[in-house]
Formats: structure tokens, sequence, C-alpha cells
């Protein structure tokens, strides 16, 4: 049996109040284990984004909880979970949100440099993980001049960089080309992913389902189901 | 704490457009407070040049005197009443006022002339060339080389004038500390030479000057020459009450006040609006920056860091932008009034705080308000 990463409980959001009220998840639970790829799929508007914020730490439910060795999350105050997204989630945005005055190691290091690391152990640090990635080379450019697929392994680096167990992406192909994409998810998944990380994948993208452990279906806020995936390994 | 300052400093300079013009606001805000202050600061040390210059710790004067160069002449009388006061060790006539004279070359010249006493020349300034008895010789004037010197076609010992159709010659040039206010040169002579080579009403004593026995005795002196009908003040108190005629009674101190606070409006208004469109132009990467992992704190330490880098930056080109430009002047009008003091500085300083904090407000309230899941949203 797989070890857990992170559990979430009759989780529930809603936004706005009286007529306005939505919600956005409706009581999903689930796990995410160590070392599987977990897809979050579902059309827009089904509560895909408000659970991934949810579960990172980012936007407090109405009701649920969210544990993490056996620590619910939203019990911590607002400077505990800053460090529990520093040191145990990384984040790969859908815009990327890298530093267009910063270079590229630089933009790398932030989290390190948030870590308090020193600044020149920083950049050195990064540039292990732009190693990583394949852009070593493009260390001292400013990311705009990157490729968009260049740029998104420049945000995985990132990610990556606190050495979080659980990572992740927000819709990692939607500004990408096909082709571009499926070799991301695939460079993830054979150089990112491993037994002591847990990645969670938010997308609509059918094209990238083949690299999924599991596969989660979302609706109208609820868990629909759940898929084994084509790239789960018994 | 160091690396996320670096950041926050990288990210100003890096947006070289918007750092820039950041920086010329506050710069054109201090250069302006700072001129305007230090012209302001001239125009009222140059209005106690002869203040400063005598040197005198008392003066007496006729109360409705508000500057050294409006005096109300004072009978004979008060002055020996006031050698007569227990604590003053001694007291001297001085004679201030205007004349016109008239150069070898032709040219008339508006003058001031200072008559010291003859006995002890109390207030006498530093001689820069000639000695200071030659004063007693006759028709002798002594010439302040000041900014003014080269009106009366930079005289040198021996130059002759007139004045009142009285033959003058210059038998000394002094140095003083201050020039004065309204761009005529100085002469000194005696004060019985003065009396009688100018014009004068039926009192000619303008001012008395006293040397107290004691700094302790100054209070008594002041309340006896009180009792005389008269006004006592000490070198430091005629000096302020001479500075607020010119700030309150003159309209100049308003009118200065007005463009200090102008240049600080429109100072605040570039970098405030500036700095807020940086703030904006960023805000999702400060959310993201939140998402990653920063504190809320640690955000406002980034924005207080860039408010303040960029204010003190425009600070030191301000006041080096405005000391190039008085010294520039003065080199070109020796005249210029315009004097950079402490206080100016200090002045222009707290302001650029002021705009640094009201920048950075705007700036710390929008960055905490910004929710990291307006991140995922898009």
């Amino acid at each position: 049996m797989a070890d857990l990463a992170m559990r979430a409980t009759e989780l529930v959001k809603w936004f706005g109040e009286g007529d306005a009220k939505t919600v956005a998840v409706r009581g999903v639970s689930f796990d995410a284990n160590f070392g599987e790829m977990l897809y979050i799929v579902g059309p827009s508007g089904s509560g895909k984004t408000t659970l991934l914020s949810i579960i990172s730490g980012i936007l407090r439910p109405n009701e649920g909880t969210v544990s993490v060795e056996d620590e619910d999350i939203w019990n911590m105050k607002s400077d505990q979970l800053a460090e529990f997204r520093l040191n145990r989630v990384g984040f790969v945005f859908q815009d990327y949100h890298l530093f267009p005055r910063l270079t590229t190691v630089e933009n790398v290091a932030i989290p390190l440099i948030l870590k308090r690391l020193d600044w020149n152990k920083s950049m050195d640090e990064a540039m292990g993980f732009l190693e990583i990635v394949g852009l070593k080379d493009r260390a001292r450019l400013p990311p705009v001049k990157l490729s968009g697929g260049e740029q998104q392994r420049v945000a995985i680096a990132r990610a990556i960089a606190s050495r979080p167990d659980i990572l992740i992406f927000d819709e990692p192909t939607a500004s990408l080309d096909g082709d571009t994409g499926r070799r991301i998810v695939d460079f993830v998944k054979k150089n990112i992913l491993n037994e002591k990380r847990c990645i969670i994948i938010v997308t609509h993208d059918s094209r990238i389902f083949e690299y999924a452990d599991r596969i989660m279906k979302m609706e109208d806020g609820r868990i629909t189901g759940f898929e084994q995936g084509v790239g789960h390994e018994e | 704490m160091r690396g996320i300052l670096k950041i926050a400093y990288k990210l100003l300079v890096n947006d070289k457009g918007k750092f820039a013009a950041l920086l010329m606001g506050i710069t054109f805000a201090v250069f302006l407070m700072v001129m305007m202050t230090s012209m302001f600061a001239g125009i009222l040390h140059r209005s106690s040049a002869t203040v400063l210059n005598i040197g005198a710790k008392v003066w007496v004067m006729d109360p409705a005197v508000n500057t050294p160069a409006n005096s109300i002449p004072m009978p004979d009388y008060v002055l020996d009443a006031v050698r007569s006061i227990n604590g003053v060790r001694y007291a001297v006539p001085l004679y201030s006022g205007g004349a016109l004279v008239k150069l070898r070359s032709g040219v008339y010249q508006s003058v001031t002339v200072i008559g010291l006493d003859d006995s002890s020349l109390y207030g006498r300034p530093e001689l820069i060339e000639g000695q200071i008895e030659d004063i007693y010789a006759e028709n002798a004037f002594v010439v302040v080389k000041d900014a003014e010197f080269r009106k009366l076609g930079n005289p040198r010992v021996g130059t002759e004038f007139e004045v009142n159709d009285h033959r003058g010659v210059i038998v000394g040039i002094a140095r003083v500390t201050t020039s004065g206010l309204f761009g005529v040169p100085t002469l000194y002579t005696t004060f019985n030479r003065a009396i009688s080579y100018i014009p004068s009403t039926r009192f000619t004593t303008a001012f008395i000057l006293i040397e107290p026995k004691s700094n302790e005795a100054v209070p008594s002196i002041k309340a006896q020459v009180k009792a005389l009908g008269y006004e006592a003040l000490t070198k430091d108190e005629f000096i302020q009450k001479t500075s607020n005629f010119y700030k309150y009674q003159t309209g100049v101190g308003t009118n200065v006040l007005i463009m200090t606070v102008i240049s600080f409006i429109v100072g605040l208004s570039i970098s405030g609006q500036t700095f807020y469109t940086f703030i904006l132009e960023n805000l999702e990467k400060f959310g993201a920056l939140k998402a990653i992992g920063a504190k809320g704190k640690e955000l406002v330490y980034m924005i207080l860091f860039q408010a303040t880098f960029t204010s003190l930056a425009g600070y030191g080109l301000g006041i080096g932008l405005a000391s190039l430009l008085i010294t520039v002047a003065r080199l070109r009008l020796p005249s210029y009034a315009a004097m950079i003091t402490f206080v100016n500085l200090g002045f222009a300083f707290v302001m650029v705080l002021v705009i640094a904090g009201i920048s950075s407000y705007i700036g710390v309230r929008k960055v905490l308000r910004i929710e990291p899941f307006d991140i995922f949203r898009g």
C-alpha cells in the first residue's frame, strides 16, 4: 500500500451569500499518495481549481479538513500555512508567473531565498535544479527570452527547488502546443515524480491523460468517479 | 531577509523605465523643496547680516525696529542711560544707514554705511588689506569685500570716491561672514564721521551695542532697557525677530511655503502614482510569491524597501542637483542668496519619508489584499 501524502475529507467551499451563493466544492473526500501522479479533471466550473487551492493551503474551506501527516493544515495560523506552502508544496501555475525582471536562475532560487538560504548558495542550488530541467545554459537569461516550453520547465524547477513532497500543477499544458505539453508531462513523470513525492495535476487536456496514475473526475463540485490511469504501474 | 530585499531591489531597478520615473519624481520634488527652503534660508541669513557681522551680544533699539536695515534713531540720553545699567560692561553707539557714493567713473552707487564707535571700534570687521587704525585717518572708509564689492569698481586701498560731497578714501578691505540682502556694498567708518558725512535726522544712534558683564546679567539689562521704553535683544533674538519679520510680515514666508507644498505634492503625485502602477503591474507576481510561501510581512518589507530605496536615492540626487545649481548660480551671480542648511536637509528628508510612507502604504494595502487564489483563477 502506498504512503499517504494528503487526505481531504468532506471539503465544502462556497462563495457569496444569499441568492449570490455559489457552491464550488460539495463534500469532496479523497486521498493522494506518494509516488503517484493524480489528475483532477472535469469541465470548466466543476470546482477543480477551488479544490486545488484548498488542498494546497491557499483557500480556506467552509467545511472539511485537509490532513498532511495527520495534521489539519487549516488549523494552522497564517504564517504556519505560509511555511507549509513553502516547505511542503510546490506550485506550477498555469501562466507560470515567472518574474520577468529576474534572471531564470534567480526565478528558480526564489523559494530557497524565502527559506532564508544565503544568496550565493541559493543560486548554486537553483543552478542544479535548472540542470535537472535541462536549462542550465539559459540561467542568466530573463524568462521572456525563453520559449513557452522552457518557461514551463523553469516553473517546474522553481516548484521543486524547495524539495516539496506535494507538487501541484494547474493546467500545465494550457499554454503549450500538444507535443510540447506531452513532452513536459513526460519529463515530469520520468524525472520529477518519485516515491517520496506526490504530483497533483488539474487539467482538462485529455492528450496527457496517458501519464496519470489515477484520474479523479469532478463535475459540479463533486467527485463523480476515479479511474486508474494508463500510466499506473502495479 | 537580505535575499528577499535583494529580490525586491532587482525587481525595482531592473524595471528601468519605472525606476527612472520614480527617481525623477522624487529627485524633482526634493530639488524644488530644497531650492525653495534654501533660498528662504539664504534670504533670512542675509537679512541679519549686520547683526552677524557686528557680533555684539546685546542690541538696544526702538521696539518698532524689525530688521537691522530699518533702524529708528534714538536720542543720545538712551546711550548714557544704558551705560549706567548695572551689568553692562560697556555700551557703544552704532550708526547704520544708507548713502549714495559717486565713484571716480562718475557712476553713483548706493551703499550701506556702518559707523563704529570712535573709541572702541566695537564690531569692527576683519581686515584682509590695510590696518584698522587707518580708519581714524581723514575721510577714511573700510570697504567690505563681499558679493557687492565689484559694484564699487573693485576698489583698492587708496581708491577715492565722493559721499555727499565729502571725499572718501578706502583705507582697508575687510572680510565679513555674511553679505547683505539688498545687493548694496558696505562701507565701515567711525560713528562721528558717519553722522557728519551722511545727512542725518535729529537723533543719530541707530543701535546701542552692549557687552554685558556676564550672560546672567542679560535678563536684568533687558528689563531695565524696557523700562526706558526701548528694547534690548540678544544677538539670537534679534536674528529671530528679523527672520519672523520676513517670514510673517512680508509674504516671502507664505510664498515659499506655498511653493514648498506644491513641490511636495508634485513629488508625491509623480512617485506615488508611479509606485502604485509598479505595484499594480507586479501584483500577480506578489500573489505568486504569497502562494509559494512568502509571508505577508516579507512582502511588506519588500515594498517598504523599494519605496525607501527609491526615496533615499531620489533624496540624494535632489540634494546633489540643488547643491550643484546653487554652486553654479553663485559662480555666475555672487549675490545669489541661497543656503542649504541642516534644517533644509532635515525638512526635505522628512518630506521624502512622508512620500515613501504614503507610496508604500498604497502598495502594501494592495499587496496584502491580493489572494493567492486569484493567481490560480487567472
